[in-house]
C-alpha cells in the first residue's frame, strides 16, 4: 500500500504492507535508526516521534496511518551538525548513560521546548511520564529538561526563538 | 511479553460511512481502528488477528463536541488530549475531563480516542467508569441509522460491549453538569498512567441544604466489565454525606464485588484498593477534605 510521509522535512513514498509499524517504517524503510524500539507495545516510550507537532509512539501506529502527515525523528533535531538545545542540555547535565531511551525523551520534549515555556520539576515529570529510563533515575533528565527549557524561554523572551528542526516540504 | 509483529491484514481508510458499512458487511472478521492505542499493541502481541482493518480516522461525522442546554455530545474520534483540554467538556463534564488526565501517558493521549476506549470496554480504563457515573448514553451507528444504549447496558463482559456486528460507536451523550453537580475521581496504579489496579469515578447531585439527591460511582478494574458501585444511590439519598456514611456504604458495596486475583495481586488486595479509591473519590466529591 502506497504511503507518503514527510520525515524531517523530506518527502518519502514507499509501498508497504498495512501491518508495518511506523517504527519499522522509519528504521527499515527509511534507514533512520536513531528511533529506538524498546517494548514495541506502547509502554516504554523509546520510539517516540513527533507527528504533526505532537509526540506519539511510533510502535503504536501503522505506517499507512501516517500517509499525508509530517514526522520529525531525532535525526531532524540537529541543524548543520550543530546539536539541538535539548541535546546540548542532556549532554551538559548527564541526562543519559546508555542513551537507548534518549531519542524518545528528546522527541517527547521537542513540542514543549518549541512552546518556549518554563516548567516546574513536577510538570516536567508529567511530560516525561510516558518514557522509561533504566540508567539515570530521572533526576539528571529533569535537570537537563530544566536547563533546556530555561534556555529556550530566555531565547523566546529575547525574541530570537528556540531552535526548530526544519520541516518545510509539502506532503500533498 | 512475547512481543512480535502484527499478523498480516488488509487495510482500508474509509472516506465516508458507506465505506465502513460496505467493509464490515463484506468481511465478518473486519475490525475498525481509530487511534489504535489499544488495538495495535493487541496486534503486536497477536492477541487479535483481524483480516481487515477499517480506519475511521478520516470521518468528520465522528468528530466534534456539541453542547446544548442539557446534553453534551462528544464525537467518538475525539482524542484523549482533546477531552482533557476542550473548554465545553471541562465545563459540562468536568469528571470526564479529569478522567482523561489519568489515561496512560501524553504520547498515547495524543492518538487514542474516546470512542476507541469506550468500544474496547476494558474494565480497568478511565472513560467507561466515568461515563457510567455520568449516566451517559452511547450512540451506536450502523447502515440502518443511530441507536442509543445507556452506559449501564453497554458494557457486558470482558472487552465485550452491546455493539452489534456492523455497528460502530459514533458518539457519547452526557447530561450537562449543573450548579448542584459535584464529582470526584481517584485511581491507584504502580506508575501514574499505567493500567489501574483500582479506581473510582463519582458524580453526584446535592440539594441546597447539602444533602445528597443522587450519586453514581463507576469503578475501575472491579470486575469483568466496567461497572457501577452497587447500593450507593439508596444509601445516600436525602442524607448529608459524611465520612462515617461513606465508610459504611463502601463496605457494603465491597461485599457485593468480586474482583478476583490478577497480575496486580490477590482478590483481597484488589478489593482493598478499590474500596480505598471509592472512599477517596466520594470524599472528594462531597468535599470532605484530603484523605491521607
Amino acid at each position: 500500500m502506497k504511503t507518503r510521509v514527510v520525515v524531517n522535512g523530506e518527502m518519502y513514498e514507499r509501498d508497504v504492507e498495512p501491518r508495518m509499524l511506523m517504527s519499522d517504517f522509519i528504521r527499515h524503510e527509511l534507514g533512520l535508526t536513531g528511533t529506538n524500539v524498546g517494548c514495541e507495545h506502547g509502554v516504554c516510550g523509546s520510539c517516540t516521534v513527533v507527528l504533526d507537532g505532537e509526540p506519539v509512539r511510533s510502535c503504536t501506529m501503522l505506517a499507512v496511518q501516517a500517509d499525508g502527515r509530517r514526522i520529525t525523528t531525532v535525526e531532524g533535531l540537529s541543524n548543520d551538525g550543530e546539536m539541538h538545545g535539548l541535546q546540548r542540555a542532556f549532554t551538559a547535565c548527564h541526562g543519559l548513560q546508555c542513551g537507548f531511551c534518549t531519542p524518545g525523551f528528546l522527541m517527547t520534549l521537542l513540542p514543549v521546548y518549541n512552546e518556549g515555556k518554563r516548567l516546574e520539576s513536577e510538570e516536567i515529570r508529567e511530560v516525561i511520564s510516558g518514557n522509561l529510563c533504566r540508567c539515570t533515575g530521572y533526576q539528571q533528565i529533569v535537570e537537563s529538561v530544566q536547563m533546556a527549557l530555561d534556555e529556550a524561554a530566555d531565547l523566546a523572551e529575547s525574541g530570537e526563538g528556540p531552535d526548530r528542526p526544519s520541516d518545510d516540504a509539502d506532503v500533498s | 511479553m512475547g512481543s512480535v509483529k502484527p499478523p498480516p491484514f488488509d487495510y482500508v481508510r474509509a472516506a465516508n460511512l458507506d465505506d465502513v458499512w460496505d467493509a464490515l458487511d463484506a468481511d465478518e472478521d473486519a475490525k475498525v481502528i481509530a487511534g489504535g492505542q489499544s488495538l495495535i499493541p493487541l496486534l503486536s502481541l497477536r492477541f487479535a488477528s483481524p483480516s481487515l482493518l477499517v480506519d475511521l480516522g478520516a470521518l468528520g461525522e465522528l468528530t466534534g463536541v456539541q453542547l446544548t442546554d442539557s446534553v453534551l455530545r462528544i464525537g467518538a474520534l475525539t482524542r484523549h488530549c482533546e477531552v482533557e483540554r476542550n473548554a465545553a467538556i471541562r465545563a459540562a463534564a468536568p469528571l470526564l475531563a479529569e478522567a482523561a488526565t489519568w489515561v496512560a501517558h501524553p504520547q498515547i493521549r495524543n492518538r487514542g480516542t474516546l470512542g476507541g476506549s469506550v468500544a474496547h470496554g476494558d474494565s480497568a480504563a478511565e472513560f467507561p467508569a466515568a461515563l457510567l457515573a455520568l449516566d451517559a448514553t452511547m450512540v451506536a451507528r450502523s447502515r440502518a441509522g443511530e441507536r442509543r444504549v445507556a452506559a449501564t447496558d453497554f458494557f457486558l463482559s470482558y472487552f465485550t460491549t452491546a455493539l452489534e456486528p456492523g455497528e460502530i460507536l459514533a458518539a457519547v451523550e452526557l447530561p450537562v453538569a449543573r450548579s448542584s453537580s459535584t464529582w470526584g475521581f481517584a485511581e491507584f496504579a504502580r506508575r501514574r498512567g499505567d493500567y489501574a489496579i483500582g479506581g473510582a469515578a463519582v458524580q453526584a447531585e446535592r440539594d441546597a441544604d447539602g444533602s445528597c439527591r443522587s450519586v453514581r460511582a463507576g469503578l475501575l478494574a472491579a470486575g469483568p466489565a466496567p461497572c457501577l458501585a452497587p447500593g450507593l444511590a439508596d444509601a445516600f439519598a436525602g442524607r448529608v454525606v459524611d465520612r462515617q456514611l461513606i465508610a459504611g456504604v463502601v463496605d457494603e458495596a465491597l461485599a457485593r464485588l468480586a474482583p478476583g486475583e490478577n497480575v496486580h495481586g490477590s482478590a483481597g488486595y484488589r478489593k482493598d484498593v478499590i474500596g480505598e479509591m471509592l472512599r477517596r473519590a466520594l470524599a472528594s466529591a462531597f468535599e470532605l477534605g484530603e484523605v491521607a
